[in-house]
């Protein structure tokens, strides 16, 4: 067995963010779900509510999340990459039914693998703007010629609708993969653990540059 | 280490906790702070004061020969409204409206077909009972006559004025007739009876034609009718039904075409009067009968079908009657087969305070389903169309199987063998009369043809906690906004192509990573055995 470090990996308002986000998604899909008549749960009228109380909540989540992604530079985690591609797809496909070791390395300076990278920027720059837009014209619709707003000025709902449930399906599938997928670290529960305390055991090549990590360290201490 | 997991644990129920104070916040409910109802309330209880007491008038004391003379002693101090009511729609049962495709046109009760009695042409004598005139017998009465406008019918406080059946707006005079010293005596603002001698008994009858308005809202509580709830503020029709020199508020879109002069619920409420912003933006789209209506004839059934061409079937020779168990008569020799009903949901329909009617003159498409005697005008994508509540009344009427238009049947004579329908009981004759007198060609050929009537709901108008519910209209199947299909619901409408393949991506997703977890647990038992 190779040599671990335990790193402090996720900061605190990163995985406020990320509980946050999860948690006001799940609860978007399970009010917006309802609203879109898929099942009665909490009633329609509170389903509307709470799915506009939680679309504004994620918003003002969202923006300070892409604050501390420019101020702190962690958006590069998410520049995608080839390298590595394919044998993460592969991994997942056969190598970890064999025990294989992991094609990517997770370090402090590179968190995700290149299948992540891709997922994540995909979410971050299409599939959330996209929930967003469509989910706020939605929200400040005002029926044919009824509002001042010209963007709002729009002779039909039912392209927003169905935009807006396009991407709730696929977010959705983004959720349920994304939870099993909790499973593959090192071992079964060392990735939600890292997103619990944002320690997480790593394997120890960051001899190159020691001092990344005693700095993060010393400063949250 | 054990400060940093700490944080880390308390960052950790934050993230949970932040979302359940949205859901908490969600549900939880408004304060009740609704004072500008209780400013309205407060403003209608301040009841009016007359300034004259009327017993105290000599020339009212008098021994009068003949109505006229008493409209001739109102209008001795009341100098102008005499001028007022010669211009008012309760005298001249007409309008001047403007109608999209027709133009100016002068129509009203006067001149149009309805889906009840049909029209009043040739059967003045009888239809007069309630106009606010005496001596409307035939085309040759003077509407510019001062002196033929009914006062009292409105003005009448004893509730014991009353016009003759067949008296053409004539009251019973001499020793069969009221006490007119008492009558003329305390004459005052109409009160609900007033107007519900007529409005209440339209068609026929008590409720037969709004099905909104009937005479137990006289006498009925709050959850009958917020608005005239005896045991509520008790308001009576004028208190929203304002005149101004006798000109009313409201319109009845069986007869009217303009949206001019219409009433609505805003003019006290205000265009927002929810706490719930989500509920005052539907204000834009649906107007407050809609959610505020959810059922009409509460009390009393209401006439929702009548067939014409079963009418003049004879027992015995002679006409009858079939009651049903509520005493309401679903067979008459002289008008035909009727539909009752009571508590009834109303349908719904686009509508911009317009309208067309089909007039005597007009063709009778006999391609089409039905026919519309009146078209409410309205459609989503419209700015000025808000969701309306309506009852929709269907029957069946005569029409002209060669000239293609409807038919005016003379309905009612005093004497027998004039060919009047209700008295003779035979179609053709009492069609030939009824078109000689519109001066329109009947061929001799007459069919049936079944027609629709459109009439808005607004009144009793129920509690607020019994308001049409968000589930009743945003719901996949059945809701009560089903038949309006021209704009996207959220909660009705979806796309079916979608909805199929985004459950298909959730369940293979799901069955992917079971599939996977299950090798993976398989994988793992063999290395661990080996």
């Amino acid at each position: 067995m190779k040599k671990t470090k335990k790193v402090y990996v996720y900061q605190g308002f990163e995985r406020f963010w990320h509980w946050n986000q999860a948690l006001l998604i799940i609860l978007l899909a399970l009010t917006g779900f309802e609203i879109h008549s898929s099942y009665t749960l909490f009633g329609f009228e509170t389903a509307v509510s709470i799915h506009n109380k939680a679309a504004w909540a994620l918003i003002i989540l969202i923006v300070f999340a892409i604050f501390w992604h420019f101020t702190t530079g962690e958006w590069k985690q998410y520049i995608p990459t080839t390298k590595n591609l394919q044998a993460q797809v592969e991994f997942y496909l056969f190598g970890i039914f064999r025990n294989a070791p992991h094609p990517t390395k997770k370090t402090l300076i590179s968190k995700l693998n290149p299948l992540q990278r891709l997922v994540y920027l995909g979410l971050k720059i299409l599939f959330i703007p996209v929930m967003v837009v469509s989910g706020l014209v939605y929200m400040f619709y005002r029926y044919p010629q009824g509002d001042s707003m010209e963007i709002t000025n729009i002779e039909s709902l039912e392209l927003v609708a169905v935009i807006h449930t396009f991407g709730a399906f696929m977010l959705m599938a983004f959720v349920i993969v994304h939870l099993y997928l909790i499973t593959t670290g090192q071992t079964l529960t060392s990735n939600l653990k890292a997103m619990i305390t944002g320690w997480e055991e790593l394997e120890d090549e960051e001899e190159d540059d020691p001092k990344n990590n005693e700095t993060i360290k010393s400063e949250e201490a | 280490m054990r400060i940093k997991n700490f944080t880390s644990v308390i960052l950790f129920f934050l993230a949970i906790i932040t979302p359940l104070i949205i859901v908490s916040l969600a549900m939880r409910k408004p304060a009740d702070n609704n004072h500008k109802l209780e400013y309205l309330r407060m403003q209608y209880s301040q009841t009016h004061q007359p300034g004259v007491d009327h017993s105290k008038m000599e020339i009212l004391q008098q021994d009068f020969q003949n109505p006229h003379e008493i409209t001739a002693a109102c209008l001795s101090c009341h100098t102008e409204r005499g001028h007022e009511l010669l211009q008012s729609s309760h005298f001249k049962w007409e309008r001047e409206e403007y109608i999209p495709g027709r133009g100016v046109v002068y129509i009203g009760k006067k001149n149009l077909l309805n889906n009840f009695c049909t029209g009043v042409q040739s059967n003045e004598g009888s239809c007069m009972k309630c106009h606010a005139g005496y001596g409307w017998s035939d085309k040759s009465f003077d509407f510019e006559n001062e002196y033929n406008i009914d006062c009292i019918i409105c003005h009448d406080h004893t509730g014991t004025y009353a016009k003759a059946n067949g008296g053409a707006g004539y009251p019973v005079m001499g020793d069969d007739g009221p006490d007119f010293k008492a009558i003329l005596g305390s004459v005052g603002l109409p009160k609900s009876d007033n107007c519900g001698t007529c409005h209440f008994m339209g068609g026929g009858g008590n409720n037969v034609k709004h099905g909104d308005l009937e005479i137990a809202m006289l006498t009925a509580g709050q959850d009958v009718d917020v608005h005239m709830g005896v045991d509520g503020l008790n308001m009576n029709c004028i208190a929203c039904h304002t005149a101004e020199n006798h000109q009313m508020k409201g319109k009845y879109y069986g007869t009217s075409s303009s949206n001019i002069d219409r009433l609505s619920c805003d003019e006290c409420h205000g265009e927002t009067p929810h706490k719930k912003s989500i509920l005052n933006e539907h204000t834009i789209k649906v107007a407050c009968q809609t959610c505020h209506i959810p059922v009409y004839a509460k009390v009393n059934s209401t006439k929702m079908y009548w067939d014409w061409s079963t009418a003049t079937r004879k027992k015995d020779g002679k006409g009858f009657e079939v009651l049903d168990d509520e005493g309401n008569i679903t067979y008459a020799s002289i008008k035909g087969d009727f539909v009752w009903q009571k508590n009834v949901q109303p349908e719904y329909a686009w509508f911009n305070g317009t309208a067309d009617h089909h007039l005597l003159t007009d063709r009778v498409d006999t391609a089409q389903a039905f026919l519309k005697i009146n078209t409410l005008f309205g459609e989503y994508k419209d700015t000025e169309s808000k969701i309306i509540p309506i009852k929709t009344h269907r029957g069946r009427q005569p029409y002209d199987t060669e000239n293609l238009t409807l038919i005016q049947t003379k309905l009612w004579d005093k004497e027998k063998g004039k060919g009047a329908l209700w008295v003779d009981l035979e179609w053709e004759q009492a069609i030939e009369e009824g078109m000689a007198y519109v001066d329109l060609p009947y061929s001799g050929k007459h069919d049936f043809i079944p027609t629709e009537m459109y009439l808005p709901i607004n009144h009793m108008v129920s509690p607020a906690h019994e308001a049409v519910s968000c589930k009743e209209c945003h719901t996949r199947e059945n809701g009560r906004l089903a038949s309006l299909t021209d704009f996207y619901m959220p909660g009705r409408d979806r796309n079916e192509l979608l909805d199929f393949a985004g459950r298909m991506l959730l369940i293979l997703s799901f069955a992917g990573i079971v599939v996977h977890a299950f090798i993976r647990i398989m994988a793992s038992r063999k290395t661990k055995t080996v």
